[in-house]
């Protein structure tokens, strides 16, 4: 398939992106080295400037610091009043950001960018109500020193000495709009600082003494500068490439850094992220997962932790699961083009790397063509390393009992069948013993019984046999060799079943997973997918889970799941709805509201949000790992894909059926005014000729008027009546009445009502005796009877005959009207039953078109069918089927 | 036909009594019209009308009521006036007493021939005239004799053939359901067996009609019972 005809799902969702593009907000961050160096001024001089031009401006957080210059700029801007809130008996004031929302002013400002919320804020960080507001559509000018950037964190606790826990992802500042450098000399700051003009908390006073020092203040600007140039410099670049300029393409590099939950990680990342932002390359963070059963959930936290760094920075994450770490990075690289490798440097001492070798040995002999970059561990800051604590469990003693009754075993079995056979055999059971201790057990029973088949095979087998002096000191080298022997094979045998371990676990995963595309797929319903994949979460997850969807108004209601075991509280129900909006996972175990009853999960299809699901863990430690949250994002996406796709089909039938309606009215209108209004136009015409003039006209014209009055009344109520009956058949509101009944008789009495009508044509029936009686609502047989013979009546010459006949044809009553007419256009057999067709226009018949559609109606809901077909001897000839066996309950519909 | 025989309109749309009154009056009918069911009934116990025109669908009351409440106390001819798509209402008005009944629109030829049977009856019933004699041009039932020929040849008729044809007979000209054939033929427990009832129609008719593919005499009312053609 070489067709790249644009996939009309991909278009949609960048027509969507582009009108988010429109609609969101402008950032505009004010951007300093340092406190002091007039920010929060700028930024209020800028708003001012805006608010002449005549946009609305709104204060939301504006720190003066009791600065007078900086106050007076306030004067005639709007203030919003913080939002003070109880939290833990203690009153809190914090920015209000549904004041904000609701407000939703041209521009607002909002100082300090990187400050943390109080504790029950709705975000933990600032920075993201910011992003809250201009999802909302609401420009913001905010403020930011260069020390809070998530990337540039490390270098700045290396200058000045000071970790500074505030941070921001760069992506932040990456995807403002704009960005102004507020710049001071150092020396002017410094003056301003003795001038205690610049505001210091008292808390940090002595820490901020140290920060700033001339020197530290010149290193941080110039990463200031050197950032806003950077970011001078893409803008350059971006618009070269915009303008298809590309000379100056960059490299195609892609990036690959290792992450484990030893803490240097954190400055790895750091340090591959300047890297890939500096070549402009793609970068990738990827974590190994060797022995998932050994680590503690305290170094999972911080994989976790770490990768959600990298995915802040800008990285694609990865989790990798099997027991060789170079093996797998390796194959991974390859598969996804890397060029570079970052990692960490080893920390072990040379002997145990001689015997152990690091991974990182292996790797660099086995990386090729790919640069390998291996930057130094330091662990000196944050928190201790946090060592893998070799395996949790306890030790398991059932495990050596094995190893030692297999030792046993082997002995006895060894003793039944040693005269019979020499040394070498007995080593062999006994070899044979280890493998099968080591293919059951870990590798300290299998080490156990290594060692033990040893001391057996001297004490029980050697010569002086039951001691352990052995009188050969070749058996010395037997003894090491077995041995070595028994350890190799144990310890292969182990790994095997390791690798064996995490690729069940691997395959676990991906078969929960398909277990549930594969049960949604054979579903339909949006109410029985979520059913479905409630369900299998649950299960997969072990939690409680609940399902919302939206309702006409665009609120989540709750649609299915174990509704009992959540606390849907007003406060809940507004969490669950914010993981809707923003398509975001929010509430426990995540940044965003984690002091909820519960995790909430978009449920996510191609970037629209069409519903959410409540998580409730019954062992929250057990979901709060990375991989299970990927897991459960993989889960609620694949729901996500179903229920999205059951509306869109839900969707389409419904447009598709309006559009049938549509046209259906229409055509019925022009169709229906016309016929309406001839035969009242007659009637009105005649009556009101006999009213004024009857006087003067002669009996016979006036009997002539009366005859006409009179026919087209009886077209009127023809025509009436198959519009009612249309329409009750159209709304399923005729439901057969099925009786046994005597052809013959419903043929007759059809015969009998249109019998004036057919002014001495001859009519021939032909039944047999014997038929039988069939299946039919008698009324609505009669009616087809009757529809039939008119049309025929109609359409063909006066006096010509119409011939009936009917007769069993394999479990159905066939009943044949012919008529010796016209016949009819191959081209409009079909169109016959059509609402609304009408005859060839050269013959210029009236009536609304329904009789023959009428017939298709009340045959099809007795499970027949009808059809036209052109005589060879010329004339049209109906043909209906009823079937003899009625296999549909009375009323349903035959497809 | 005697003159001046009394009939009571009941119908509460104006445009129906407004041509109905002059037609039967041009037939020598004296008219009586009451708009609701209430002055319907008054009207009838005090003019002691010899037909009645009752229309179903009234506003004040269930037409069904108003045949039931007329058959406490008086056999008078009702004949109904009701609109196509009610089935069942016929069937019910019938079965609860009514004679007869018309579907809207109706030709006033169809209601004069349906006033002229129930008139015919209310007479036999009044002269206590059992009239023994039925004869058409294709056949002749005596009901004292029990005897039914084809020019003068006796046809052997099962009983239950003959009781349905001596039924329509007695009715003669007016429609009598399927629920009354089967009560008075077959008892009050044949119920729903129509089948049964639609074999002996298609048995008689094979036997009386000289086309019974397009049967003269034994008309099937579709929907609601038959009626044997009286000329």
């Amino acid at each position: 398939m070489t067709d790249k005809r644009p996939d009309p799902d991909l278009l949609l969702t960048r027509v969507q992106a582009q009108e988010r593009e429109v609609s969101r907000g402008k950032l505009k961050v004010f951007f300093g080295f340092s406190p002091g160096v007039g920010k929060t001024y700028a930024m209020l001089e800028a708003a001012r400037g805006r608010q002449k031009e005549g946009a609305s401006v709104l204060l939301g957080v504006v720190e003066t610091h009791g600065r007078k210059d900086t106050a007076n700029l306030l004067e005639g801007l709007e203030v919003l009043p913080a939002q003070s809130f109880d939290y833990k008996g203690a009153a809190l004031k914090e920015f209000d950001l549904d004041g904000a929302i609701k407000r939703h002013p041209d521009l607002l400002l909002v100082d300090e960018l990187a400050h943390t919320n109080a504790e029950g804020s709705r975000h933990l960080k600032r920075w993201q109500d910011v992003q809250e507001l201009l999802d909302n559509g609401i420009n913001v000018y905010t403020t930011l020193n260069v020390q809070h950037l998530e990337s540039v964190n490390d270098i700045v606790a290396q200058i000045t000495g000071v970790i500074v826990r505030e941070t921001i992802p760069d992506k932040v500042v990456a995807e403002a709009d704009d960005v102004e450098l507020v710049d001071l000399p150092p020396d002017d700051l410094l003056k301003r600082l003795e001038e205690g003009k610049v505001y210091l908390p008292d808390a940090a006073q002595r820490a901020i003494k140290n920060f700033f020092r001339k020197g530290n203040l010149i290193a941080l600007r110039e990463i200031a500068l050197r950032m806003t140039a950077d970011r001078v410099n893409e803008q350059v670049q971006d618009y070269r490439r915009n303008m298809d300029i590309t000379q100056t393409w960059p490299t195609a590099d892609r990036i690959l850094v290792c992450v484990s939950s030893n803490p240097a990680s954190a400055n790895l990342i750091r340090a591959a992220h300047r890297m890939a932002k500096s070549l402009r390359a793609g970068w990738i963070a990827v974590y190994v997962e060797t022995h998932p059963e050994r680590q503690s959930e305290q170094s999972k936290a911080i994989v976790m932790r770490h990768l959600k760094l990298a995915e802040q920075l800008g990285a694609e994450t990865a989790m990798l699961s099997g027991l060789n770490f170079t093996e797998e990075i390796m194959t991974y690289s390859r598969e996804r083009n890397v060029t570079k490798i970052f990692v960490g440097k080893p920390g072990a001492s040379w002997w145990s790397r001689w015997f152990n070798p690091s991974p990182v040995d292996v790797l660099l002999r086995r990386s090729g063509e790919i640069d390998i970059y291996v930057t130094k561990g330091e662990t000196q800051e944050g928190p201790p390393a946090v060592k893998p604590r070799p395996v949790k469990n306890e030790i398991e003693w059932a495990a050596y009992g094995y190893a030692l009754l297999t030792v046993a075993v082997s002995t006895g079995a060894a003793w039944a069948i040693f005269p019979l056979v020499d040394l070498s055999n007995i080593i062999m059971l006994y070899l044979f013993g280890i493998l099968v201790i080591s293919s059951k057990q870990g590798l300290g029973p299998s080490t156990l019984a290594s060692i033990l088949s040893v001391v057996a095979l001297d004490f029980f087998f050697v010569q002086p046999r039951f001691s352990f002096a052995v009188s050969d000191t070749q058996y010395l080298f037997v003894f090491l060799v077995m041995l070595l022997v028994g350890l190799a094979i144990s310890s292969s045998t182990v790994r095997i079943r390791q690798q064996a371990q995490v690729s069940r676990l691997r395959e676990r995963r991906t078969a929960a997973l398909y277990a549930l595309s594969r049960e949604l797929a054979s579903t339909r319903g949006t109410a029985d997918l979520l059913e479905i994949a409630v369900k299998h979460i649950s299960e997969v997850f072990d939690s409680s889970v609940i399902a919302f969807l939206p309702d006409e108004y665009g609120r989540l209601q709750v649609q299915c799941g174990n509704v009992a075991d959540f606390k849907l509280t007003a406060k809940e129900m507004g969490v669950a709805h914010w993981a809707y909006d923003l398509g975001q996972m929010v509430g426990k175990g995540t940044d965003t509201l984690p002091g909820t009853d519960a995790l909430y999960v978009p449920l996510l299809a191609s970037g629209e949000p069409v519903g959410a699901l409540g998580v409730k863990p019954h062992s929250p430690e057990k979901l709060w790992i990375l991989e299970q949250m990927h897991l459960l994002e993989a889960f609620a996406h694949q729901t996500a894909l179903a229920v999205s796709g059951d509306k869109l089909a839900e969707k389409q039938q419904h447009i598709q059926m309006q559009m049938e309606t549509e046209k259906l009215r229409s055509s019925l209108l022009s169709s229906v005014s016309h016929d309406l209004r001839t035969p009242l136009a007659a009637i009105t015409g005649s009556i009101s000729s006999l009213l004024e003039t009857g006087m003067t006209l002669d009996a016979a014209t006036r009997h002539d008027l009366l005859e006409n009055i009179h026919d087209e009344s009886g077209r009127l109520e023809r025509l009436v009546n198959n519009l009612l009956e249309m329409t009750k058949l159209e709304s399923g509101g005729v439901q057969p009445q099925k009786e046994l009944q005597y052809p013959a008789e419903i043929i007759g009495s059809a015969v009998a009502r249109v019998d004036k009508k057919l002014t001495g044509r001859p009519v021939n029936i032909q039944i047999p005796n014997d038929l039988p009686m069939v299946p039919m609502d008698s009324l609505l047989i009669e009616q087809v009877l009757v529809n039939l013979l008119e049309n025929a009546v109609k359409y063909t010459p006066e006096k010509s005959a119409i011939d009936i006949s009917a007769w069993i044809e394999k479990d159905n009553l066939v009943v044949q009207v012919a008529d010796r007419g016209l016949g009819v256009p191959e081209e409009d057999l079909n169109r016959l039953f059509e609402k609304f067709y009408r005859g060839p226009q050269k013959m210029n018949k009236s009536g609304a078109g329904l009789g023959l559609s009428i017939c298709k109606g009340f045959v099809e809901i007795h499970g027949g069918s009808i059809w036209a077909e052109n005589r060879p001897e010329g004339g049209a000839l109906f043909k209906f089927t009823l079937p003899l066996e009625s296999p549909l309950e009375p009323g349903e519909k035959n497809a | 036909m005697p003159d001046h025989f009394t009939v009571l309109m009941i119908e509460d749309e104006a445009p129906i009594r407004r041509f109905l009154r002059p037609a039967l009056e041009s037939q020598n009918f004296k008219v009586i019209e009451a708009v609701t069911a209430e002055e319907g009934l008054s009207l009838a116990s005090s003019h002691q009308p010899d037909v009645i025109l009752l229309d179903l669908g009234l506003p004040d009351m269930d037409g069904l009521e108003v045949i039931k409440r007329l058959r406490e106390w008086t056999a008078i001819p009702i004949i109904v006036l009701t609109a196509r798509e009610k089935e069942k209402d016929k069937i019910l008005g019938l079965d609860a007493g009514a004679d007869d009944y018309l579907t809207k629109p109706f030709d006033i030829g169809e209601l004069m021939a349906r006033l002229r049977v129930a008139l015919r009856h209310l007479q036999k019933v009044k002269l206590g005239d059992k009239e023994p004699l039925f004869e058409t041009k294709d056949f002749k039932v005596d009901l004292s004799s029990r005897v039914v020929t084809i020019r003068g040849q006796e046809v052997h008729l099962t009983p239950h053939e003959y009781d349905l044809l001596a039924l329509l007979v007695r009715h003669a000209g007016k429609v009598v359901t399927q629920k009354q054939i089967l009560k008075e033929i077959w008892g009050p427990a044949a119920g729903d067996q129509t089948q049964y009832l639609r074999l002996y129609v298609h048995q008689l008719r094979q036997k009386l009609e000289p086309n019974s593919n397009r049967p003269k005499y034994i008309i099937t009312e579709p929907g609601i019972g038959y009626r044997l053609k009286y000329e």
